[in-house]
């Protein structure tokens, strides 16, 4: 149904759960695509099950000359950068009174700055071609808030009102920016989880189970579609109803 | 007129979609020629690049007219 030949994604975090089946099913609708992460080998084991179209750019997202450089490597591999996806993230939880000044710099810098940079970095080419997709990955969490992640709650909410504000700003030049919010997904960063954490999770999803990546891919594959084009500012949640806002 | 006004104003034209009678030395983009304030980030990157040149944010707020812009070619470019 989303046809996206002839669009060049970058995606970062294309190593995790949810990244890869971005990138999955954006090169499965033609994209091409740029996969960004900090680890290669799986970038690179990725690349080389999409095949063509599949290109690899390392960057560490905690670093502003790589964050600043990482569009203009995207493009110079694919010729453009139509569609972005902010989707790294990392986590690095602690009860609110014993959290160190690093913990919360490190999730504000990798989760909110970096996208924030990665957003400038594409916009001229974006404005310029009169057709663009910024979408970021944010979380319920940006929305409920959760003990132990005031740092990722805030960068997650952070994103939300970045994406709102630019929205406004490049409306009018066919580039929409929006936001998709995942509940409890099977990943890496939740199977962290033990059983009893996450039996008392399952209890407040009215779906019964947690959501796949591919559920959270198909509504960034919607958001980056033709026909999305009038959908701007919006977050799309993606959390089997565990919170219906 | 000289060759760098003409083709800054082939571009005013294009982008804004105004008359080219309109476009003289004190037109202001925002208040006479209808730009908004994405418009004038726009002309100015694409005077960036029909003249293969960099201007930097604190001197793009300087050029309010056509008659700025021009000038400010000139030197760049001189």
């Amino acid at each position: 149904m989303f046809d996206l030949t002839g669009k060049n994604a970058l995606v970062t975090g294309a190593s995790g759960g949810i990244g890869a089946a971005v990138a999955t099913a954006l090169h499965a609708a033609g994209a091409a695509v740029a996969l960004s992460g900090t680890r290669e080998a799986p970038l690179q084991e990725l690349a080389a099950r999409l095949g063509s179209r599949a290109h690899v750019v390392t960057a560490n997202l905690g670093d502003a000359a790589a964050v600043e450089a990482l569009p203009k490597q995207a493009a110079a591999a694919m010729g453009s950068v139509d569609i972005l996806v902010n989707n790294a993230g990392i986590t690095r939880d602690n009860l609110f009174m014993r959290m160190s000044d690093e913990e919360w710099a490190q999730v504000i810098e990798v989760n909110l700055t970096s996208s924030f940079r990665l957003a400038r970095g594409v916009l001229r080419g974006m404005m310029k071609a009169r057709w663009g997709r910024i979408v970021s990955i944010t979380s319920i969490v940006g929305q409920t808030g959760n003990p132990g992640q005031g740092n990722y709650a805030a960068a997650k909410a952070g994103l939300v009102g970045m994406s709102k504000s630019l929205a406004y700003e490049v409306a009018s030049r066919g580039v929409t920016v929006n936001c998709v919010a995942p509940g409890f997904i099977e990943t890496p960063m939740t199977a962290a989880l033990n059983d009893e954490q996450k039996s008392r999770i399952l209890g407040q999803i009215p779906a019964g189970r947690m959501g796949r990546p591919d559920e959270i891919a198909a509504a960034v594959l919607y958001l980056s579609s033709p026909q999305a084009g009038y959908v701007t500012g919006a977050t799309l949640h993606v959390n089997g109803g565990m919170a219906m806002v | 007129m000289s060759d760098i006004a003409d083709r800054v104003k082939k571009i005013v034209v294009e982008h804004l979609g105004v008359e080219e009678d309109k476009v003289v030395e004190t037109a202001s983009f925002i208040d006479d020629l209808g730009a908004d304030s994405l418009d004038t980030v726009e002309l100015v990157m694409a005077f960036e690049e029909e003249f293969g040149i960099e201007i930097p944010d604190d001197a793009a707020e300087t050029i309010q007219t056509f008659g700025d812009a021009v000038k400010f070619i000139q030197q760049a470019t001189a």
